[in-house]
């Protein structure tokens, strides 16, 4: 495996040009310098980095995994894993008419409910609004969560969804991985799924990564067919 | 007094002009008065253009510090009054008034202003304990340079009471505090690409940082402190450093 | 301080009482990533001194009733820990730890891009837990590296060292002894890359022309402080990538 360039804060990359600068990195007289410590990412076109570190940056359109925190007569207060207060307005959250005199909200979504949403509008003052109306988002039911570091998820789901497609081809387990570090994971399968996601998070400065990781599930499928078969004898 | 915004200033900074009118390296009008409050045994009142700052010291019997048994003590202490500024809360000291009573202590101690070594009355058991206690009345800002000034005025107009029969006896004086030098502390704020001197309290918010150099008589440099976030270039250091040196002989001079 | 009778901080030949030269600073160690709980940290060693920065943050700011702001809060705090003196020291705050925590909370607002965090604060946590001289730079140092690890966008990493004057001499990084009987000392951070000034104190007594030959040292013995900073934060992610194999 090969290793990307590791930059840190301060770090001369590049002079600017006619490039599009990232997020993570600032410039200074058309010199480009690293905010933080990442991978650098640059092209004809553009240079950032991709940090190893740090918390969520919620983005529109970016769909998250959140844990209901507070249930008001609008809609829901929601957990997304960010220093910022995310809310799920009521008729984001519901496809029906919901007379609010008469009914209970948390009919709906009860405060500990997992849900899978998108990041509909951030709004001034980072008061970001979100909304159960994409394909594919819903309550989600048992399963666990865990947090990762969000700055690796791009490594989790891997280019157009390589990687976490893989992952749950091989181990035959549900998974949902939240922009926002949260990921859900469901089935019989869950310490794979897990094992795999950690050697992501460290590896995830190394290139040929998808490679490593179909290798390790494949290996660790046969360690515990292994074990399984001699307790059979037994 | 309407705060103005940080446009504002800056655009007249572009014209090295100042709000109220000063240059950029002027002070503001400063006058002393010594020996204003009665009990106390050396004093004076400061006002630096609006601010104003009343720094008494008291006499009092201590126990010397350990390692230094054969000199008297220094205590500096700043009150920042809720009376000064509509912002300051009643309470213990906040981190500003730390750092300015920390600051003035340094100037005072670091100089060697005072012979501490003329303050023992038995060694090792008792010496004479000098207590410094800034009192800020009004603050239009500057409130470091002005106590400074107070805190060396009131030093040189204070008397050592009598000491008979292991008593103090107030009112009655032993002759005058054993000071020399007078040391000098200059604020200089940095606002966009500029420094300008003595900044009132709009200046102080929009400075981006500042920098306090303490001077004595014969230009040695007592101490220093970079206040506030922001940065300073290395390359202005030491033309920051000559505008302290400089300034503070103008300031000397009133005192 | 005053120094004791016939007590040399600096021999005939420019050694100190720890064998250094006048431009030598002691052995600095650095290590990242210790404390698990933290969201970046760092344990940095000069000699004796040692300090242990944490990082939580950004994080929400409580309560939420503070008046708006447009940038993130740093909230710093500089400890020592009892045993970390020659005498005990007492728990709790005293008038230097508020004014360190200050200076430092300014040196490191000067770097973090705050307006990217309106309404959050990070939380800079550094406790002294061997103390022998120039504690808040070796506590900065520790700072920077946390920061850095926690993945808080920053301008540069900062570096911090001390320096005096020793018998007369001019010193690099002073031990606790240098620093109590010196005739000067001086604490100074920063952003090397940038040669911009984030913290700067000084107390003594200093001619002008000894400020500026001293500061002109430490700038540059900060300089391949922020080298080392650098080689550790990158070994740090070699070696974890290396570990689960």
């Amino acid at each position: 495996m090969s290793e990307k360039k590791i930059v840190v804060p301060g770090e001369y990359l590049g002079l600017k040009g006619d490039r599009k600068t990232g997020s993570n990195v600032y410039s200074e007289e058309d010199k480009v310098y690293s905010k933080k410590v990442g991978l650098l990412r640059e092209s004809e076109n553009s240079i950032d980095v991709v940090p190893l570190s740090g918390i969520y940056i919620p983005r529109k359109g970016d769909k998250i995994i959140g844990i209901i925190k507070e249930i008001q007569p609008s809609g829901w207060v929601v957990d997304i894993n960010s220093p910022y207060q995310a809310f799920l307005p009521l008729a984001e959250g519901v496809n029906e008419f919901v007379d609010v005199f008469r009914t209970d909200l948390s009919k709906y979504y009860d405060i500990g409910d997992v849900v899978y949403l998108k990041i509909l509008n951030i709004m001034k003052k980072k008061i970001i609004q979100l909304s159960i109306k994409d394909a594919g988002l819903r309550k989600l039911e048992d399963g666990i969560l865990i947090k990762v570091t969000p700055t690796k998820i791009p490594r989790i789901i891997g280019r157009g969804g390589s990687m976490i497609s893989m992952i749950k081809q091989k181990t035959k387990t549900n998974v949902i991985v939240g922009k926002n570090g949260i990921i859900w994971i469901k089935g019989r399968n869950t310490d794979k799924v897990l094992k795999a996601i950690e050697l992501i998070e460290v590896k995830s400065h190394l290139s040929g990564l998808t490679e490593k990781i179909s290798e390790f599930l494949d290996s660790y499928s046969q360690q515990k067919e292994g074990r399984g078969e001699k307790n059979e004898e037994a | 007094m309407i705060p103005m915004s940080e446009e504002y200033v800056l655009k007249l900074l572009r014209q090295n002009k100042r709000m109220d009118g000063r240059n950029l390296l002027d002070y503001r009008e400063i006058k002393i008065e010594t020996g204003v409050i009665p009990k106390a045994e050396g004093s004076a009142l400061v006002q630096l253009g609006n601010t104003k700052v009343l720094v008494g010291i008291k006499m009092e019997i201590a126990t010397p510090f350990p390692d230094m048994p054969d000199e008297g003590i220094l205590i500096v202490n700043a009150e920042f009054a809720p009376i000064a500024n509509p912002e300051f809360e009643p309470g213990p000291p906040g981190e500003e008034a730390t750092e300015t009573a920390r600051l003035v202590d340094r100037l005072i101690r670091e100089s060697k202003m005072i012979d501490t070594s003329k303050l023992v009355i038995q060694e090792g058991e008792k010496v004479w304990g000098v207590f410094v206690d800034i009192h800020i009345l009004n603050d239009e800002g500057n409130l470091l340079d002005a106590s400074a000034i107070g805190a060396v005025a009131a030093l040189y107009n204070t008397k050592i009471p009598k000491y008979e029969n292991d008593e103090v006896i107030r009112g009655e004086y032993a002759g005058n505090l054993p000071v020399r030098y007078k040391p000098v502390m200059i604020t200089m704020a940095k606002i966009g690409d500029k420094y300008i001197l003595d900044p009132n309290y709009l200046e102080e918010e929009v400075a981006s940082t500042k920098l306090s150099v303490g001077i004595r008589d014969d230009d040695v440099i007592c101490a220093v402190q970079k206040r506030g976030s922001g940065t300073i270039k290395f390359s202005e250091l030491e033309g920051l450093i000559d505008l302290a040196i400089q300034k503070s002989k103008e300031i000397r001079s009133l005192l | 301080m005053k120094k004791p009778e016939g007590f040399k901080l600096v021999d005939g030949k420019g050694k100190r009482i720890d064998g250094r030269g006048l431009d030598e600073t002691r052995p600095i160690r650095m290590e990242v990533g210790l404390l698990s709980r933290a969201d970046g940290s760092a344990k940095v060693g000069f000699g004796n001194t040692v300090a242990v920065a944490a990082v939580f943050g950004p994080r929400a700011l409580f309560p939420r009733h503070l008046q708006e702001v447009e940038e993130c809060i740093i909230r710093t705090r500089y400890n020592m820990a009892p045993f970390s003196t020659e005498s005990r020291k007492s728990p709790g705050t005293d008038r230097r730890s508020i004014e360190i925590s200050k200076v430092l909370r300014h040196a490191i607002e000067a770097t973090v891009f705050l307006e990217e965090f309106p309404r959050a604060t990070i939380d800079v946590y550094m406790e002294i837990i061997s103390s022998d001289g120039s504690t808040r730079c070796t506590a900065l140092n520790a700072a920077s590296l946390a920061l850095a690890l926690a993945g808080v966008p920053m301008r540069d990493l900062i570096a911090s060292c001390t320096g005096g004057k020793i018998d007369g001499k001019l010193a690099i990084d002073l031990n606790g002894k240098e620093d109590n009987y010196g005739e000067a000392d001086v604490a100074f951070a920063m952003l090397p890359t940038k040669r911009e000034i984030v913290l700067l104190q000084m107390d003594g007594e200093l001619t002008k022309e000894e400020f500026m030959t001293l500061l002109t040292k430490m700038a540059d013995k900060c300089n391949k402080i922020r080298d080392m900073q650098v080689k550790t934060i990158k070994e740090y992610y070699k070696k974890i990538g290396g570990e689960l194999e």
